[in-house]
């Protein structure tokens, strides 16, 4: 196990020292002069020459690539240009909004998914499996930015019982965060359903394989209860591939909000990294990136030991 | 005593409808699409920045009025010499910074040295070009030099890059805003809202509102369920595009159609073959239909232009008939120019909805001609690198948003690769004219010549989609300059 997870650790950080490798040369590559986006299209050329300099823009692209990694290794991720406001400092604020969203939009999504899935499996065929299964078609098929504008018209413009959009902040008493909780209702419901079509059809397609083993056969034929069968010896070893999905899932919920966030005008990881691009504040995206990079090494990390609790033969086998 | 019972009901229905009055609302949720990068307006060009400080946290020595107009802000009065090189302002007195520090004729000295000095970042370095040196009189006097007369001066004083800082915040105005307006900032949550409240210490008429929020909302639909669903009550700016119907014909709101200061323009670059050739810009402008692309790329909205200048302004003269929409005569120019079977070329188009929209009708519309476009989407940082800095391009369409901005045609090096000695000599002129009427002749001229040389298409004058809940009264419905100055707003009784 402990050989396991230190082979799994070392590739995990060889990866991260390629991306930043990449991250920084796909990002030097990229048309456009950030101090030029900064003072616009009447600026003048001594006037961006300085804003060159103190954003430390004139210095050679090997020594600023130096200077980034070591100062992450420090923990120091630099100051955005945009903003001059430390990375982290803009991350973590960031991090309070796409976190919680990611982690509801999971549970949500999961909650729905896995009972949905396993009631299908087990009406393999009927008409409740069918029915089942169109509909998470269906929820695979919406675009969720849609599905979102879907919602807010009902819920928001409509039935005004949640705001149509932004985030008040968590702030402090429980006044505040429930205000803050009640604006992540919506995008959370918009993230998820999509997620839990998919995750829905996976934990079916899982369940209805290991159904149709022997060893299941056998423990009915022992006289165990269906639900017994069910819960403790199906779904178990149907779960591998259930928890890979869940595991790409979350590194996309907190990647892939950006579309989500701007419906909804949320203050998340995404909506600073798409502003970032554009502003071609480069520090901030390349930190994000790696920042994201090292979430999602990690939550492969998680899955690897959860694959090797769910399934004690991948312990030694790696 | 049933009198008395009358005189009291009466009595206390004044009362509660004064207090009803007293406590009308006094808070505002404001949408804009962009966020500021900073906070600073001296220190960027992002109009994002203006838009939330001009006049509200921050003034100047003058400052610009809702119709384009000069009015007087830190300097109550001045006198300009008689050569026209020296101007001595008489500041306000009693005017304090938000963080209590009185406000005087050092910081005025401060400040435009700060903003001529080396290590400026000012984007408008330009609008201090002329001042030769700026001394203190005595306290409430400034006294500035010119090195010429220079007629924009004053209005020069009053853009958000020649407001007022003082120099024991300056340096952090960026994170924290310090001025003297009728607001002072109070906090900014990054990437959602920015809030302002009312400067009880104002040296003038106290603002009516207590507090205005300034939340960022990119994304039109978005913008549009934040307005119906009441989070947000008033879009000073929205490109509600086919939304706007909707808005339009609901009573609770107010839709106010202004004007801006963007030219939109289909921009040329005359450097390059076969655009060097008067008669294939003369082409381009007879092959566009203006109130195709009007309709197309601004759902209807936005005058005509025919030169490089805004239809509000005094000086304007309407040149939209120097090449009327004619595809025949298109050809023929072509065909004389020696391109009878027309050319290919390219059309680079920014992000901006106006450009994508309109740079569809353009290409369909110079096709017809017999100029095929091969339409090249790009993002804003692209497009400031490849046409406007390294000038790799053909034809672009852009808004050039900057006010009383048609002196670019004189500068060297800019992205037109435009040069005519005749219209550098009528810019020259301009600048050191104090005159007005001499001005506005000057500013004609300039404009003929633009016009007959057929620099640029000259499409439209981007319009101002003003959205707002009806109750509120004081917003601007025209954008002189860019800023939302909520000095006036309030909502009605």
């Amino acid at each position: 196990m402990i050989a396991y997870l230190a082979k799994r650790l070392s590739i995990g950080l060889l990866t991260l020292l390629l991306a930043s490798v990449v991250v920084f040369l796909a990002l030097e590559v990229l048309p456009g002069d950030p101090a030029r986006i900064m003072l616009g299209m009447n600026a003048s050329p001594e006037a961006l020459e300085a804003l060159r300099t103190q954003m430390g823009l004139d210095h050679p692209p090997l020594l600023r690539y130096l200077a980034w990694l070591t100062g992450m290794l420090s923990g120091d991720f630099g100051n955005s240009y945009t903003y001059s406001l430390p990375v982290i400092e803009l991350v973590l604020e960031r991090m309070a909004v796409s976190l919680p969203l990611a982690f509801i939009a999971l549970s949500l999504s999961t909650l729905i998914a896995v009972p949905v899935g396993i009631f299908a499996a087990a009406r393999h065929g009927r008409a409740a499996d069918t029915l089942a299964m169109g509909a998470a078609q269906l929820g695979v098929a919406v675009p969720n930015f849609w599905f979102a504008l879907l919602l807010v018209y009902v819920f928001a413009v409509g039935l005004q019982i949640v705001p149509a959009g932004g985030f008040p902040g968590w702030g402090d008493g429980w006044g505040e965060h429930w205000q803050a909780l009640r604006a992540l209702i919506l995008p959370a419901i918009a993230l998820a359903l999509p997620q839990a079509a998919i995750l829905a059809r996976i934990t079916r397609s899982a369940m209805v394989e290991v159904l149709g083993e022997d060893y299941i056969r056998t423990a009915r034929a022992k006289g165990l209860p269906w639900r017994i069968v069910l819960w403790r010896h199906a779904l178990r070893n149907a779960l591998i591939p259930v928890l890979t999905i869940l595991g790409l899932q979350f590194a996309f919920l907190l990647a892939g909000t950006i579309i989500i966030e701007n419906v909804f005008y949320l203050p998340g990881l995404g909506r600073l990294i798409f502003q970032a691009i554009g502003q071609r504040d480069l520090i901030v995206v390349e930190s994000v990136v790696m920042l994201l990079v090292a979430t999602i090494i990690l939550i492969n990390l998680l899955v690897d030991i959860c694959y090797a609790i769910a399934d004690p033969r991948l312990r030694g086998a790696r | 005593m049933q009198k008395l019972a009358t005189a009291f009901g009466a009595a206390t229905i004044l009362f509660a409808s004064a207090t009803a009055a007293m406590s009308e609302r006094t808070d505002l949720v404001l949408g804009v699409t962009l966020e500021p990068p900073h906070l600073d307006p001296t220190a960027g060009a992002a109009a994002a920045i203006d838009e939330i400080v001009y006049a509200n946290i921050f003034e100047g020595l003058t400052r610009i009025g809702p119709n384009g107009q000069v009015l007087p802000a830190l300097a109550e009065r001045w006198q300009v010499s008689d050569d026209g090189t020296v101007y001595t302002f008489h500041l306000r007195e009693g005017v304090t910074f938000h963080d209590g520090t009185t406000f005087d004729a050092e910081d005025v000295k401060f400040s435009l040295e700060r903003a001529m000095s080396e290590e400026s970042t000012n984007a408008q370095k330009v609008l201090f070009s002329a001042i030769e040196s700026v001394e203190v009189a005595d306290p409430a006097t400034v006294r500035v030099t010119l090195a010429h007369p220079q007629g924009s001066f004053l209005y020069n004083m009053g853009w958000g890059d020649a407001v007022i800082v003082a120099p024991e915040t300056a340096d952090h105005n960026r994170e924290h805003p310090v001025g003297t307006g009728p607001y002072r900032f109070e906090n900014w949550a990054r990437g959602s809202s920015l809030t302002i409240v009312r400067n009880a210490d104002y040296w003038g008429a106290p603002a009516a509102l207590e507090k205005a929020v300034f939340r960022f909302i990119p994304d039109t639909a978005a913008a549009v369920t934040a307005l119906l669903s009441g989070d947000v009550q008033a879009f000073p700016n929205l490109q509600a595009g086919d939304a706007l119907p909707q808005i339009q014909a609901d009573p609770r709101f107010e839709v106010v159609i202004g004007a801006t200061e963007g030219e939109t323009i289909l921009a040329i670059n005359n450097g390059k073959k076969p655009f060097d050739e008067l008669k294939v810009r003369q082409a381009i402008s007879h092959a566009l239909d203006r109130e195709e692309i009007i309709l197309g790329a601004s759902s209807g909205n936005g005058v005509p232009i025919g030169s490089h200048f805004s239809p509000a302004n005094e000086a304007y003269v309407d040149l939209t008939g120097s090449y009327p929409h004619d595809v025949e005569a298109a050809r023929t120019l072509l065909g004389e120019a020696g391109y009878p079977d027309g050319f290919s070329a390219t059309l680079k188009l920014p992000p901006t909805d106006y450009a994508r929209l309109g740079g569809e009708i353009v290409a369909s519309q110079l096709r017809e001609a017999g100029i095929e476009l091969e339409i090249i989407p790009m993002e804003w940082a692209q497009w400031l690198e490849q046409v406007f800095t390294n000038k790799e391009y053909d034809l672009s369409i852009i808004s050039h948003t900057e006010p009383n901005d048609i002196n670019i045609y004189a500068r060297d090096d800019y992205y037109f690769n435009y040069d005519n000695p005749e219209f550098d000599d009528v810019m020259a002129k301009l600048e050191v004219t104090t005159e007005p009427k001499e001005r506005q002749e000057l500013y004609r001229r300039a404009q003929q010549i633009l016009a007959e040389d057929a620099v640029n298409g000259f499409l439209f004058q981007l319009p101002k989609t003003g959205v707002w809940d009806a109750r509120l009264e004081g917003l601007w419905e025209n954008a002189p300059i860019q800023a939302n100055d909520l000095t006036e707003v309030r909502w009605a009784e």
